[in-house]
């Protein structure tokens, strides 16, 4: 065990700082939910792609610069401590880039992964179904061989940022005669494709952060299928691991929230007739960082050839619950003006706790809802009985 | 940046948990409940000829020149068994108390010889605790007045016992006088020896409390398979489920600030303090909620004396309180992050803190 930095590691997050205080736009981005936002925020992530810090952990000859684990982890550091924009394509980076790399053909590496790295192409997710939400297995839209192309009938539904992607990663039924969690393939969709109808959907903010993706006789080519045909829940679980587990939400956000949340309870702390408050701060502080120590445990275990598995629902848990107490933290501080608009005249320096507070409540239901990692943690983790 | 424990660390802890496992179980506790100490000097003998007293004993004393990293996951172990034996406190506490006044009195590096070898045994005391365990089965004492630390011998004191719910636990207030002659320390170095002290005696209990936590949800998965009610095991139940993965959400956050709680401490003992306040407070909450959790999954049962449960649910409320207290704790986590000059954010994970 060796809890410092090399001289190299120190020097990367030297460059990562540097690079991010020359480029990081001063003004913050328009919410990527709006078409305007989109576009800048996809503009920033040609930025990002331009001086190959896209997605760091990529090979170099996928746009990437190779970093190990622990590189990341310092380069997120250094993202969220810059106040970077968020990542408008952390469903193509975070999430389907992993899994690329890992049941990828390399014609499909070379296809999908260096347009991800470049920033030419945002993805969405579309996995949940109208009948098929917790219960993913129950997937009834239909992806039906037909020569050289698969022909596609069904719905979507709860597909972040689909509004304005150009891709989306799916779950379909190739089998037609199958159930549960067999004949299902992970297959990739243009959102522009004839037959495809997006319906945005309003989320609590008011902007179409979702979509109901609509699926009508349309036709991919076979090369689309990530993996082989069945292989689909396999390989999406795989990809909920990565996006429970470790790269969809590095420990980094949640330091800087509770960074933020010292500061803004240092700032009021005169006004503030609730005891518990202060307890809360402080254990929020404790929580982000127990998240990143044991973050980097696992990165730890992970560079020297370690698998994650079942354990990354316990992270997902962690995460989200405690990124709901910050911001209710947060909202208890900043009391009557907690429920403004940052615009309102009366917000004053409320700042973005607001959005935070709204985003928080997503957190335990997406990427799996936390009653069931919590199944998973007692069944697969602990040996509880399922039935 | 390496977060991981050697291959070395991890059989060696191997090695250890399968001896603990064998020897210390619910049976022998319970045995050793109406034995005149409670404890057992074959046993002892047997920790010796492991060499974990000498493990953190310097190797001109005899020992393995060992740190708090190595023992960190042995104390987990101890734990995870409810070991009745202070073999936790002599390695991390008595033993590098006793080295880091090894060149200024003789009388320690002899003492530290005779741990090493199994000759005899050492209890501490510590203003944070107002008792101190273990006095009874002890050839030597070292006791604190104020910012000194002193040396007895067993026969120089005089104990009174103090009964304790956890019946494995032997408490005692000490009636002694502190001399001239008893005295290894004091002044400065006595406040910095007693601060230390106070950090690894905390560090042994939330390891131990780490490994208390995950044997009650061992123990009450175990239950809840065996056990029917309306035609099926309770646990099938999502209520008790949802209990058990809360108790391991808990104790899976509580082990990365408990290994670099040993971490600091072994490479940077003044910086610690933060570090091990931090790892004693989430192992007390981990350890508290697995008692909570699972009584309340064991249902009437594991509010009797016959079931297991209460050895390890009594060590945990035990623990949690000793070697500073949950208020201590949070209150110097409290100080370090309310002061305005503090260095906190991501970049600072690894940093000095406290």
């Amino acid at each position: 065990m060796d809890l410092n930095y090399t001289p190299e590691q120190i020097a990367f997050r030297q460059e990562v700082r540097q690079w991010l205080a020359d480029n990081v736009p001063a003004e913050p981005l328009q919410s990527f939910d709006t078409e305007e936002g989109f576009e800048q925020h996809r503009q920033w992530e040609k930025t990002l792609a331009k001086g190959n810090w896209g997605m760091v952990t990529w090979p170099q000859e996928y746009g990437g610069r190779a970093c190990n684990l622990i590189e990341w982890l310092i380069f997120e550091e250094e993202y969220y401590r810059a106040k970077a924009p968020l990542r408008v394509n952390q469903n193509g980076i975070f999430l389907l880039g992993p899994t690329l790399m890992e049941y990828g053909t390399p014609e499909q590496k070379e296809r999908f992964i260096t347009q991800m790295a470049r920033g030419e192409e945002m993805w969405a997710q579309g996995w949940s179904e109208p009948g098929a939400g917790s219960d993913m297995a129950a997937i009834r839209s239909k992806a039906i061989r037909d020569g050289d192309e698969y022909v596609i009938n069904g719905q979507k539904v709860w597909s972040t940022r689909a509004v304005f992607a150009d891709w989306v990663f799916c779950i379909f039924r190739t089998d037609p005669d199958s159930e549960r969690h067999h004949g299902l393939s992970f297959i990739f969709v243009p959102l522009d494709a004839p037959g495809v109808t997006v319906r945005p959907i309003p989320q609590l903010d008011g902007l179409p952060g979702f979509a109901e993706i609509f699926f009508d006789d349309v036709r991919v080519p076979v090369s689309n299928r990530l993996g082989d045909e069945g292989q689909g829940w396999h390989i999406a679980m795989a990809t909920a691991g990565f996006e429970r587990g470790l790269m969809l939400r590095s420990p980094a956000r949640f330091q800087e929230t509770a960074k933020r949340l010292v500061e803004l309870y240092r700032a009021h702390q005169n006004d503030i007739l609730d005891l518990t408050i202060e307890d809360a701060v402080v254990k929020s502080y404790m929580d982000a960082e127990a998240y990143a120590l044991s973050t980097y445990q696992t990165a730890s275990r992970l560079i020297k050839g370690g698998k994650i598995g079942a354990e990354a629902s316990l992270n997902k848990i962690f995460w989200s619950e405690l990124d709901q107490r910050m911001h209710e933290t947060a909202m208890s501080i900043l009391a009557s003006r907690a429920e403004l608009l940052p615009h309102s005249s009366a917000a004053g320096n409320v700042g973005a706790w607001l959005e935070g507070f709204l985003f928080s409540q997503s957190g335990p239901i997406y990427a799996g809802t936390n009653e069931i990692q919590r199944n998973i943690i007692a069944e697969r983790l602990l040996g509880m009985p399922r039935k | 940046m390496d977060f991981t424990f050697t291959e070395d660390q991890l059989l060696f802890c191997d090695s250890v948990k399968n001896f603990l496992q064998a020897e210390i179980t619910p049976e022998s506790l319970r045995a050793s409940w109406d034995t005149d100490t409670g404890r057992s000097d074959e046993l002892w003998q047997t920790i010796v000829e492991l060499g974990l007293t000498a493990m953190l004993v310097p190797e001109a004393q005899g020992g393995l020149g060992m740190n708090e990293l190595d023992f960190i996951l042995l104390a987990q172990e101890c734990g995870r068994v409810a070991l009745a034996e202070a073999l936790v406190e002599t390695a991390l506490v008595a033993t590098p108390l006793l080295s880091a006044l090894v060149d200024k009195d003789p009388r320690c590096a002899s003492l530290l010889e005779k741990i090493a070898s199994g000759e005899i045994r050492v209890a501490v005391g510590h203003p944070a605790n107002e008792l101190v365990s273990d006095a009874h089965v002890a050839d030597w004492l070292l006791l604190p007045s104020g910012d000194q630390i002193h040396l007895l011998a067993r026969d120089q004191v005089k104990l009174v016992t103090q009964h304790s719910v956890d019946p494995s636990r032997r408490l005692f207030t000490v009636e002694w006088k502190a001399t001239d002659e008893t005295c290894l320390a004091g002044g400065p170095e006595g406040v910095q020896l007693l601060a230390a002290s106070l950090n690894r005696g905390a560090l042994g209990c939330a390891a131990q409390l780490v490994g208390l936590a995950e044997a009650m949800v061992s123990l009450t998965v175990d239950y809840t398979a065996d056990r029917h009610q309306f035609g099926k095991a309770i646990g099938t139940n999502q209520a008790l489920k949802h209990h058990m993965a809360n108790c391991a959400v808990k104790s899976e956050f509580a082990k990365a600030p408990l290994y670099r709680a040993a971490y600091t401490l072994s490479k940077a003992p003044q910086n610690a303090d933060f570090a091990v306040s931090h790892a004693k407070v989430a192992a007390g909450e981990a350890a508290l909620l697995a008692a909570k959790n699972a009584i309340q999954s064991f249902g009437a049962m594991g509010y009797t004396w016959e079931c297991d449960l209460h050895i390890f649910m009594k060590r945990a409320w035990a623990l949690d309180k000793f070697w500073g207290h949950t208020g201590f704790h949070k209150n110097r986590l409290h100080q370090w992050l309310m002061n305005p000059n503090a260095k906190i954010g991501a970049d600072k994970t690894f940093g000095i803190q406290g």
